[in-house]
C-alpha cells in the first residue's frame, strides 16, 4: 500500500517539477497553478505514506537512507507551502520542486525495507533530534533556492538585460527577506539538533561529542550559517553575498547528509 | 442590414486632417443625431478622440451609406470631400467587426496596449445609448468589443510592461524594493523628465521626497510641490544615507557623484539597496558605481533599452491578441449570419400557426356538436403535427452552413412564404 502511494507522490512531484522547469522558459499563470495543485496532491499523498510507515515501524520513519531522503523532501515541501501561502510566489516552485523531486528520486532507488531499529537508537531523543535536524536543513534548502532566485534577479537588474523571469521573480527585497528568515529559522534548529544530538550521544554511546564525521560536518555547516548571520548583522552582508553564502551552506548540508554516509565512516549509519 | 465602419485615425491621417473632422463637445451630439437621420443609417455610434474619429453604423446599403456619410462629413465640418476623402478608411461586415475589436483591444493604438482607448470607446457607446441611436446589432457589437478587449487584457500581457522612461523607472524600483511606500526618493537637480519620474514614483506610493538643487530657492519651490523637504546641494551626498531612490538631472558637465563617495554612503546605509536614476546628459553619476554591491544605476540609455524591450514584448503579445480577436470575430459573424435566417424562421412558424388556426376553424364549423374536451384534443393534435413538420427546416435554418442563403430562398419557395418581410 505505502509503496503504491509513494510512487504516486513521486509521480506528482515529478510532473509538478517538470511544469516548474518548463515554466521558467515559457508559461504563465495557468501552468503555475497546475504545478501547485499537483505539488499539493503529491504532498498530501506523501504525508500519508509517512504516517503509514510510522504506524508500521512504530517510530518516526527516518532510520534508513530511503526514509531519510523521503522525510527530508517532505520537510522541504512543508516549508515551501508555508512560504507559498504567505508570499504567493508561484515561480518559486520552479526552483524548489525539482530539488524535492531529486530527493524523492534518490529515496525511491534506495532499499525500502523497514530496518529493525538497533537498541542504541531506541530513545525519545531520536524524534526530537531528527526533527530539529531535518527541519533546519530543509529551511537551508529552501534558503538556497531563494538565494538562486535572488542571484538571477540581481543579474537581470545589474546587467540591465531584463530576461524572461524578470517579471515573474519577486523583488530583490522580498527574496532577501525570505532568505534571511529561513536562515534565522534554520540556524537555531540546527543548533538545537546539535545540542540534542549531544545528549542523545551521551545516553547512547556514553560521551557528548566524539568527532564523528557527521558531527564534524554538522559543525562546519553550523559555522557557515553562523558566518552568514554574523556578516549580515555586523558588516551588512545582505543581498548577493548572503545569497551566495546560503548556497555554499547548502552544499555543506548536502555533504553532511549524503557525502558523510557515502564517503566517510560514521556512527550515524542507519540501522 | 450591414455593419459599416468609417473614419480616420493617426495611421491614415495627419493631425491637420484629424482636427478638422473631430467632433468636440456639442458637435458630438449634433453629429450623432444628423448621422442617425441619414436615410441609409439605421444605427450609429460616434467615437472622437485626439487620435481618431470613427463612425460605427448599421446601414441598409454599404456603398450608398458610405457615400452619404462622406457627404455628411463634408457638410457638417464645412470642408470639401477632397480634403479628407483619401485619409478615410472604410470597412464593412467582417472587416468592420475586426476593426472595432482591434480598436477596443488597443491593437490599433499609437502605443499598443495603452488602456485609455477602451474607456473612450465605452463612453462613446454609453453616449449613443443615452441618445438612443443604436439598436440590436450595434449594441451587441459594442458589448462584444468590450468583452473581447477584456479577454485580451487578461489572457495576454499586452498592457503589462512600462513603455515610457518614467514608468520604466517605477517598474524597476518595484523589482528592487517590494513596497515603494516605505522608500524615500531624492531629486537631484530639476529637469522636466526627472520631475515626471518623481511624480510617477509618488503616484506609486513613495511618500518621502527630498529635493536638492543648485539654486536652493528653486529646490524649496519644487520640494513644496511634492510636499517634500529641500536639501542643500552641498549636503546631498550625506542625505544619500537615508535615500533609496535618487533621480539625478543636474545639467552639470561632470560627475557629481563619484564611486568613493558612493562606497562611503553604502557603508553608512549598511548596504541597503539603492536605485540611482541618472537622466542627465552628459551623465552626472560615475558609471563605475554600478559595480558596487546593492547599487543599481540606470542612465537614460539603459532606461530606453528597457522601454524598447518592453515594446518588443508588447508586439509579441499583440500577435496572441490577434488570435483572440480572430476567434471572437468568428463568433460574432456567425451570430450575425444567424440573424439572416431569423425572419424566415419566424415567418415559417407564423405560416404554420395560420394554417392550424384556419383548419381548426373549418373543423369547428363542420362538426358543431363537438364537446370542449374533444376540441382540446384536436387542438393538441394539430399543434403536435405542425411542430413536428416545421422542426427539421427550423433546425436546418439555424445551422451555420455555407449555402444558408440558398436554403432560405428554397424554404420560402417551398412553404410559399413571400420574401417581403421587413427586417425592422
Amino acid at each position: 500500500m505505502d509503496t503504491v502511494l509513494f510512487e504516486l507522490a513521486l509521480t506528482a512531484y515529478f510532473v509538478s517539477a517538470l511544469i516548474g522547469i518548463v515554466d521558467v522558459f515559457r508559461g504563465g499563470k495557468e501552468s503555475s497553478r497546475l504545478m501547485l495543485v499537483l505539488a499539493g496532491i503529491g504532498f498530501l499523498v506523501h504525508t500519508f505514506t509517512i504516517v503509514l510507515r510510522y504506524v508500521d515501524a512504530g517510530h518516526l520513519p527516518i532510520t534508513s537512507m530511503h526514509e531519510a531522503s523521503s522525510f527530508y523532501a517532505w520537510c522541504i515541501m512543508l516549508i515551501f507551502f508555508y512560504l507559498e501561502l504567505k508570499y504567493k510566489i508561484g515561480i518559486m516552485g520552479s526552483f524548489i520542486l525539482p530539488l524535492v523531486f531529486v530527493f524523492m528520486l534518490s529515496s525511491s532507488i534506495l532499499p525500502r525495507e523497514i530496518q529493525p531499529l538497533s537498541p542504541v537508537l531506541q530513545s525519545y531523543w531520536m524524534a526530537i533530534h531528527t526533527f530539529f535536524a531535518f527541519m533546519g536543513n530543509a529551511s537551508f534548502a529552501v534558503a538556497a533556492g531563494t538565494g538562486l532566485m535572488y542571484l538571477i534577479q540581481e543579474h537581470y537588474l545589474k546587467s540591465k538585460h531584463l530576461g524572461g523571469l524578470f517579471r515573474r521573480l519577486p523583488s530583490l527585497q522580498v527574496l532577501d527577506e525570505i532568505n534571511y528568515r529561513l536562515i534565522t529559522l534554520g540556524f537555531p534548529l540546527l543548533t538545537l539538533a546539535i545540542i540534542t544530538g549531544a545528549f542523545w550521544a551521551e545516553s547512547a554511546w556514553g560521551s557528548y561529542w566524539r568527532w564523528d564525521p557527521k558531527e564534524t560536518w554538522s559543525l562546519i555547516t553550523w559555522f557557515i550559517y553562523a558566518l552568514v548571520l554574523h556578516a549580515r548583522l555586523t558588516a551588512g552582508w545582505r543581498g548577493r553575498r548572503a545569497a551566495i553564502l546560503s548556497i555554499v551552506g547548502f552544499v555543506a548540508v548536502l555533504f553532511t547528509f549524503y557525502g558523510v554516509n557515502l564517503l566517510l565512516k560514521s556512527m550515524h549509519v542507519f540501522s | 442590414m450591414k455593419i459599416l465602419v468609417t473614419g480616420l485615425n493617426h495611421k491614415t491621417a495627419g493631425v491637420d486632417v484629424r482636427e478638422k473632422i473631430a467632433f468636440n463637445g456639442p458637435k458630438l451630439e449634433e453629429g450623432i443625431f444628423q448621422l442617425r437621420a441619414l436615410p441609409e443609417v439605421k444605427e450609429v455610434t460616434l467615437l472622437s478622440t485626439c487620435n481618431r474619429v470613427e463612425i460605427y453604423t448599421c446601414v441598409t446599403d454599404t456603398v450608398k451609406g458610405g457615400e452619404s456619410i462622406k457627404d455628411f462629413l463634408a457638410r457638417f465640418h464645412n470642408i470639401s470631400r477632397g480634403e479628407f476623402e483619401k485619409s478615410l478608411f472604410l470597412h464593412t461586415n467582417e472587416d468592420a467587426v475586426r476593426h472595432v475589436f482591434r480598436v477596443a483591444s488597443s491593437l490599433d493604438s499609437m502605443v499598443v496596449g495603452e488602456p485609455q482607448i477602451l474607456g473612450q470607446l465605452k463612453d462613446a457607446f454609453d453616449f449613443s445609448l443615452t441618445k438612443k441611436t443604436t439598436g440590436v446589432l450595434l449594441n451587441k457589437l459594442m458589448k462584444k468589443a468590450i468583452s473581447t478587449a477584456k479577454r485580451v487584457r487578461t489572457e495576454t500581457r499586452i498592457a503589462e510592461n512600462a513603455v515610457s522612461i518614467s514608468f520604466a523607472a517605477v517598474e524597476l524600483a518595484r523589482k528592487i524594493f517590494t513596497d515603494l511606500a516605505g522608500t524615500s526618493c531624492m531629486l537631484l537637480g530639476a529637469g522636466e523628465m526627472a520631475e515626471l519620474a518623481a511624480r510617477h514614483l509618488v503616484n506609486n506610493g513613495v511618500t518621502d521626497v527630498k529635493v536638492a538643487n543648485r539654486t536652493y530657492e528653486r529646490g524649496c519651490q519644487l520640494a513644496q510641490e511634492f510636499r517634500g523637504k529641500p536639501v542643500k546641494f552641498e549636503e546631498f551626498v550625506d542625505e544619500m544615507t537615508h535615500t533609496d531612490i535618487l533621480i539625478c538631472s543636474t545639467g552639470a558637465p561632470t560627475y557629481v557623484l563619484m564611486k568613493d563617495q558612493m562606497q562611503r554612503v553604502m557603508k553608512e546605509r549598511k548596504h541597503r539597496p539603492v536605485f540611482l536614476i541618472d537622466i542627465s546628459v552628459p551623465r552626472n553619476i560615475d558609471p563605475e558605481i554600478n559595480k558596487l554591491d546593492n547599487v543599481y544605476l540606470y542612465d537614460v540609455d539603459n532606461l530606453q533599452d528597457v522601454v524598447d524591450t518592453n515594446i518588443l514584448e508588447r508586439r509579441k503579445e499583440a500577435e496572441k491578441a490577434e488570435g483572440i480577436i480572430t476567434e471572437e470575430v468568428g463568433v460574432f459573424t456567425r451570430w450575425m449570419a444567424s440573424l439572416d435566417s431569423v425572419p424566415t424562421i419566424v415567418a415559417l412558424r407564423q405560416k404554420a400557426e395560420t394554417v392550424k388556426a384556419e383548419e381548426l376553424e373549418k373543423f369547428r364549423n363542420r362538426c358543431p356538436g363537438v364537446n370542449e374536451s374533444t376540441m382540446k384534443g384536436v387542438e393538441y393534435l394539430a399543434s403536435a403535427i405542425i411542430n413536428k413538420l416545421i422542426h427539421p427546416p427550423t433546425v436546418a435554418l439555424k445551422e451555420d452552413t455555407e449555402d444558408r442563403d440558398e436554403l432560405i430562398a428554397m424554404i420560402k419557395k417551398l412553404y410559399g412564404i413571400n420574401g417581403e418581410e421587413d427586417e425592422e
